[in-house]
């Protein structure tokens, strides 16, 4: 069973695992999907990208933040069978942007994608978690974007 | 009065020997009105020493002799000590800008103290260079003013940037124009640069710091770096994360940084950082700046994130310089480079403060302490640690924890005054005890740097300091203010101000959102978090303040409970404690035993609501991780909750 005491105005409450199997009662209030003030994922609900999403790291606002813009904005819009097949030109673009900065984009794995997470683990020194990193699509940004610097 | 005593001492013989040949003189003479006797009849000459005229003659020039020069010593004596009391004064006041040039008494040190005092006289109708070489000499007399602390704490913001390195850039063009000025380079700065240069494709972006670093984050300077195997972390100033990754504490490497030559001509645009200058003068009608080398730089757009400053106890700034010498205000880089030196040469060091930055560097040198038999104390005013932010019970348990990390806790102590005694600190408490130590690391608040307020015409506000601006964080059309320095209104909390890093970065983007355009007020409530010791971790969000009613539900702990654990189980949320189990296996007892599972009082991990008007303000999840995101929703939805231990259960706190 659960304890209660009280020490002046502070309550303290010490309860084991079966007090808490039961599910709460407690009621929050439910979430806007359009709320224009929530901070957002890195795809906005009109289907553009967040281009400040704390997921994408520095990518797009470093040296060859441009090329990456335009690299991962045809990618996204990219209608091909192969998405992303009619963006090669853009890509080299970023590539060789890229290599002119080793320090700051490893050469390590060519794809945006897990640049970006590697580029977000990079810039996070404070706490984060790494599971909600991998969700960077969907709209779960609150740990990372605290989490990112 | 001192003096007064050492002067009556030094005359005292003199008197007393005087004074009794006087008397002498004066019963053979028969006078009583105690005027010396110039002439004395050889009539009366009795039974004194010699009994003859000449020998009488001779002890009245002595005695008259004795009177005149012990006179004229004393005179001068006084007049010595208030001189050097003049100068005493003077130094104080001047102190904090010769401590930050050090040896360099260059041009630059002389223009801050001619700007700060420009700023103070000269209403914004832009002063021209010219009354400048007349500001020299008023500075010298208005260090005595009470107005002066306040200039000398400006000029104590330029640190000691080798001035050699300074003047090469002289040579580096300074940009007449920048779309987007932000004026301070730390956390706050930095994550604005990155906004804008996200919301506005090729975005030029000046960043004016008057540090010599290019941006950084703070926190490791106080955990992280502290726990470093490496022993040329002072240099590299890296350190692993949580997820065993190692970087650097700055934000970016240079190469992320363009020239800022080259800001105006870039094709992108991109971010450039001009170190070593500061901004001493703001002309919001003109919007432009003035820099402290007189160049102007004029913008669209400004953002002021220049932080703060350390406070000092005023006991240790009237102690004197050797004290001062002795003593460590921790905020930047070169602070935690001098206490890592300190720290390995010291017997001592105490710690003044037990709020966050005091504790968890308590916690730092205490690990070291059982390594290399460092004394490491940590005094403050309150009942326990962080005694201002955790309920007492907590305050009091987690203050036992921090003695277990090596750490000689002093509580509920308030420094009376400090002296230098034979190369060793003498701090004396209100209460009669005394500490001996080597060194002082001072860690009682910050100062919110509020330097430009009176030339840009900006509010300040009265009760949390730092410029007041709205929840957009907009001070003025076309000025913003972000991180530790702005007093802005949250829609869900109030005004307020926070001084905490995860605050900076969420603050800074939110400016430069705002600055791009966004129109958006401070809604994500920022979080911060703090470690103290293996055994103590936790994560907080929103207003966490002792005063306020607070209920708190606690999970029967295990050994499973700690940062220590959560870091091995799911690599998430703590701090580098993956290297700190390397260090704590060593044969030292800094491996706490077990918690014992059925004790009462035992707060292994829960959550820690803190109320205001019955609604929860403030959240702290208590080595409880990875819940942030529900405790930033209750807070959001700001609802009455009857009863706070079925909100607790949303949490899981029995689950890792």
């Amino acid at each position: 069973m659960s304890s209660v005491r009280q020490e002046g105005k502070d309550k303290i409450i010490f309860v084991t695992k079966e007090d808490h199997e039961t599910p709460s009662s407690a009621e929050l209030v439910e979430e806007d999907p359009n709320d224009p003030y929530e901070e957002r994922g890195l795809i906005l609900s009109n289907g553009e990208i967040n281009w400040n999403c704390p997921c994408l790291g520095g990518m797009a606002s470093g040296p060859c933040g441009t090329e990456f813009k335009d690299a991962f904005a045809c990618f996204h819009y990219s209608k091909e069978d192969v998405k992303g097949s009619d963006c090669l030109e853009q890509f080299r673009a970023m590539q060789e942007c890229m290599q002119r900065y080793p320090e700051l984009y490893p050469q390590e794995d060519e794809k945006s994608s897990s640049k970006t997470s590697q580029d977000s683990t990079e810039e996070s020194g404070a706490n984060s978690t790494s599971a909600s990193e991998q969700d960077s699509n969907t709209s779960q940004p609150d740990t990372e974007s605290t989490a990112e610097s | 009065m001192l003096k007064c005593r050492t002067v009556w001492k030094k005359l005292a013989p003199l008197a007393r020997s005087s004074s009794t040949l006087c008397r002498q003189n004066v019963k053979r003479t028969g006078l009583n009105n105690g005027r010396i006797p110039t002439c004395v009849p050889a009539a009366n000459m009795s039974t004194g020493p010699g009994g003859l005229g000449g020998d009488n003659l001779k002890y009245t020039i002595m005695v008259g002799a004795a009177c005149v020069g012990s006179l004229t010593y004393a005179y001068f004596l006084l007049k010595g000590d208030q001189k050097r009391y003049q100068e005493r004064i003077e130094e104080i006041t001047t102190r904090s800008q010769r401590s930050s040039k050090e040896e360099a008494a260059t041009v630059q040190s002389e223009p801050p103290a001619v700007e700060a005092t420009q700023t103070e006289a000269v209403p914004e109708s832009v002063p021209e260079a010219a009354p400048s070489p007349e500001e020299p000499s008023p500075p010298a007399a208005p260090a005595e003013e009470p107005a002066a602390p306040a200039e000398a704490a400006a000029p104590s913001e330029t640190t000691a940037p080798p001035p050699a390195a300074d003047s090469t850039p002289a040579s580096l063009k300074v940009p007449s124009h920048t779309p987007y000025l932000l004026i301070g380079g730390g956390t706050a700065s930095f994550a604005a640069a990155r906004s804008i240069r996200a919301r506005d494709p090729g975005a030029r972006v000046l960043i004016v710091t008057d540090e010599p670093d290019l941006p950084y984050m703070r926190p490791p300077l106080s955990k992280e770096l502290w726990f470093s195997d490496d022993p040329s972390v002072t240099e590299t100033l890296r350190f692993k994360q949580w997820n065993g990754k190692e970087r650097s504490i700055y934000f970016q490497p240079p190469s992320f940084y363009i020239n800022s030559e080259e800001l105006a001509s870039a094709e992108n645009g991109g971010v450039a950082v001009l170190t070593g200058k500061k901004v001493v003068h703001m002309d919001v009608r003109g919007n432009k700046v003035k820099l402290d080398d007189d160049t102007e730089i004029s913008y669209d757009k400004c953002l002021i994130a220049t932080g703060g400053v350390p406070r000092n106890l005023q006991v240790i700034e009237r102690a004197g310089e050797e004290v001062m010498k002795k003593t460590t205000l921790f905020r930047k880089i070169e602070d935690f480079k001098s206490l890592d030196s300190v720290s390995r040469n010291a017997k001592s060091i105490t710690i003044i403060g037990g709020g966050f930055l005091g504790s968890e560097l308590a916690c730092a040198l205490g690990r070291r302490s059982t390594e290399s038999g460092l004394e490491v104390i940590q005094m403050f005013p309150e009942k326990g640690n962080m005694g201002k932010v955790l309920p007492e019970y907590l305050s009091n348990w987690t203050t036992e924890k921090v003695k277990r990390e090596g750490v000689k806790v002093i509580s509920e102590a308030l420094v009376k005054s400090v002296t230098c005694k034979d190369d060793k600190l003498e701090i004396h408490l209100k209460d009669g005890r005394l500490v001996k130590t080597d060194h002082i690391v001072a860690a009682v608040g910050l100062e919110p740097n509020v330097d430009l307020a009176k030339s840009a015409g900006l509010e300040v506000d009265s009760d949390f300091g730092g410029y007041r601006v709205n929840a957009e964080l907009q001070a003025r059309s076309n000025i913003w203010v972000a991180g530790d320095a702005a007093c802005f209104y949250d829609i869900r909390l109030g005004r307020r101000r926070v001084e905490h890093h995860d605050h900076a970065v969420v603050s800074g983007r939110l400016a430069g959102e705002n600055m791009t355009g966004a129109s958006k007020p401070y809604w994500h409530q920022s979080m911060f978090w703090s470690d103290l010791g293996p055994d103590v971790g936790y994560e907080a969000i929103g207003i966490v303040d002792s005063s306020l009613p607070t209920v708190g539900v606690f999970a029967k702990a295990t050994a499973k409970d700690t940062p220590k654990a959560a870091t091995e189980k799911s690599g998430t949320g703590i701090r580098s404690e993956s290297e700190t189990e390397d260090t704590a296996t060593s044969p030292v007892a800094s491996v706490t035993p077990l918690p014992p599972v059925a004790h009462k009082d035992d707060y292994g991990k829960g959550v820690i609501f803190y109320l205001r008007d019955k609604v929860v303000v403030g959240i702290i999840l208590w080595n409880v991780f990875n819940r942030m995101p529900i405790a930033r929703k209750i807070i959001k939805d700001g609802e009455e909750h009857a009863d706070l231990n079925e909100v607790a259960k949303l949490f899981n706190i029995h689950e890792d």
